[in-house]
């Protein structure tokens, strides 16, 4: 691989995130650890009849997941900014969308994967049906990456704000919501017994559209937060 | 350069746009509270009671023309948002900052003044159908917008952070308006259009069209309001804003000692 | 006039409907007011401080 080139410059980003995180992978479990409990908070505030939770399991499993989703998104570019190297990042004359697009594939990698392998087990505590799981993870395996491309542009333009939390979560749940009523729409008419492609093929389109102009749109939020 | 360009720099100017805007901020205020009344009178006294609704009909003369709005404002902050980060122009990230609230709250009474009619009309405050949940979504997006804009410092830089999550949500303001047309709701469709037949009697439309005009006439009037200040607030180290602080203060010790 | 106010037993939501309309635009026009007040102030606050910087040598 010949350095300088933009491919060495995303491998060698993607090494470095990669590296970082691993030697931080306690943290890696933080999210999941948080929708494991919001998901137990249901049960004890609805009571534990296996009916009751078993109509609302998929939305509840979402929710769960979108809030630990928002929670990890501040780490982004939080430890980038704070020592200076996401600056280098903006100034290099590599195109930034692709560089960005390369971290917001390891976060998804390492924040929202792990989420995905707990999935199930969220699942069963809430009494899913069985049959319902594969279009559940289907769903969640078109809507996690989406959410993150989403998010990621929504922290380009508050990165740098101290207490940032609050107003993060407000930016970015309207931008949420579609994704929330195709995705949680899916499992509940897979549910009901009915007709499920349909919103999980707008979510896959979705997400085509985001993976292509959501790097694009971070690039730009990215300038104008640092500048 | 010719005279348009010139113009359109000149309107541009703080300065002389501060002026110009406080010169017609009354009126327009003036002309809506009369086109107002107007409509008022008209929907509550002159229009005949629907033979469906009875008189609970009559709160379609403040709703749906708070839902145009709602819309308008949206798409008046986007387009001076796109001017703003593409062209840098001050005054539009001004206009599009002072917009936003005015559309936050035109959406707000919409939705309340639509909550009061379900509750008779359909036997509940509130339902998650597709218009009620996406003009919901728009009150979160102009919330955002402002309070992104707050929370930023540096005026223009908060301007242009603004005016870019405010284009990445105007995806939603077709969604609100098309949403009786795509999905089953419970909303009922679209009654009066531009283009077309309108499905409601002479009496009832004319009210409601003149309450839309004094609307659309209150926005410009508030706009104009909250633009100059917004002008202060970014050119207060310029000469032209500290004379305006000066003769404020100036104006108010006069008052105080008339008074 | 009771009928009018009653509006065919719906005034309970009607004039709510109308008082929130009425309200809240009457906010909206005076809240710029308050914040130009804040804005002037704080004007006239920058210059008296940079006048009194400027003052010491």
């Amino acid at each position: 691989m010949k350095p300088g080139t933009t491919f060495a410059a995303c491998a060698a980003l993607l090494r470095r995130d990669l590296t970082l995180i691993w030697r931080r992978r306690g943290d890696a479990l933080n999210p999941v650890l948080f929708a494991l409990i919001v998901v137990a908070l249901f049960p004890l505030a609805l009571g534990p009849e296996p009916e009751n939770l078993r109509r609302i399991a998929a939305g509840i499993v979402f929710v769960a997941l979108l809030l630990s989703g928002l929670l990890a998104l501040d780490t982004l570019f939080r430890g980038d900014y704070e020592d200076g190297s996401l600056e280098q990042l903006v100034l290099s004359p590599h195109p930034l969308a692709l560089l960005l697009g390369c971290k917001i594939a390891v976060h998804w990698l390492t924040t929202a994967l792990p989420l995905l392998v707990v999935a199930p087990l969220l699942a069963e505590m809430l009494n899913l049906p069985r049959a319902v799981l594969p279009v559940l993870l289907a769903a969640l395996a078109l809507a996690t990456p989406l959410l993150s491309l989403i998010g990621a542009v929504c922290v380009a333009l508050t990165v740098g704000m101290r207490r940032s939390g609050m107003l993060l979560a407000l930016l970015v749940l309207p931008l949420y919501v579609p994704v929330l009523i195709f995705g949680a729409g899916a499992c509940n008419a897979a549910q009901a017994g009915l007709a499920f492609a349909a919103p999980l093929l707008w979510l896959g389109a979705g997400l085509v559209l985001a993976l292509v102009l959501a790097p694009l749109a971070c690039a730009a939020a990215l300038k104008i937060s640092l500048s | 350069m010719n005279r348009l360009t010139l113009w359109f720099h000149r309107i541009g100017s703080p300065p002389t746009f501060y002026r110009i805007a406080g010169a017609l901020a009354p009126w327009c205020f003036g002309v809506a509270i009369v086109l107002g009344a107007v409509a008022l009178y008209g929907g509550l006294v002159v229009a005949p009671r629907d033979y469906q609704q009875g008189d609970a009909y009559r709160i379609i003369f403040v709703h749906v023309p708070c839902a145009w709005m709602s819309l308008f404002a949206y798409i008046f902050l986007a387009v001076n948002a796109f001017i703003a980060l593409v062209w840098r122009i001050k005054l539009s990230e001004v206009l599009a900052m002072a917009s936003a609230p005015i559309g936050a709250a035109f959406t707000f009474i919409t939705l309340v003044s639509g909550s009061l009619w379900g509750k008779p009309m359909w036997g509940t405050y509130w339902t998650w159908d597709a218009r009620l949940t996406s003009e919901l979504v728009l009150l979160f997006l102009y919330l955002g917008v402002i309070g992104l804009h707050h929370a930023i410092e540096d005026r223009r830089q908060a301007a242009r952070a603004a005016s870019f999550l405010a284009l990445i949500g105007i995806v939603n303001v077709p969604i609100v308006h098309f949403s009786v047309n795509w999905w089953n709701t419970l909303h009922q469709g679209s009654t009066v259009r531009l283009m077309g037949e309108s499905h409601i009697t002479g009496d009832m439309v004319w009210p409601l069209l003149v309450m839309a005009l004094a609307t659309h006439i209150w926005f410009f009037g508030s706009l104009f309001a909250r633009a100059r200040v917004g002008l202060l607030e970014l050119e207060g180290g310029k000469d032209w804003a500290r004379e305006i602080a000066l003769a404020d203060v100036a104006r108010e010790t006069t008052v105080a000692a008339h008074g | 006039m009771a009928d009018f106010l009653s509006m065919g037993g719906y005034g309970a939501y009607l004039w709510p409907s109308y008082a929130v309309f009425v309200i809240v635009l009457a906010i909206d026009a005076l809240a710029p007011r308050w914040r130009r007040k804040r804005v002037l102030g704080e004007i006239r606050g920058r210059l008296k401080r940079r006048e009194a910087r400027g003052a010491t040598p």
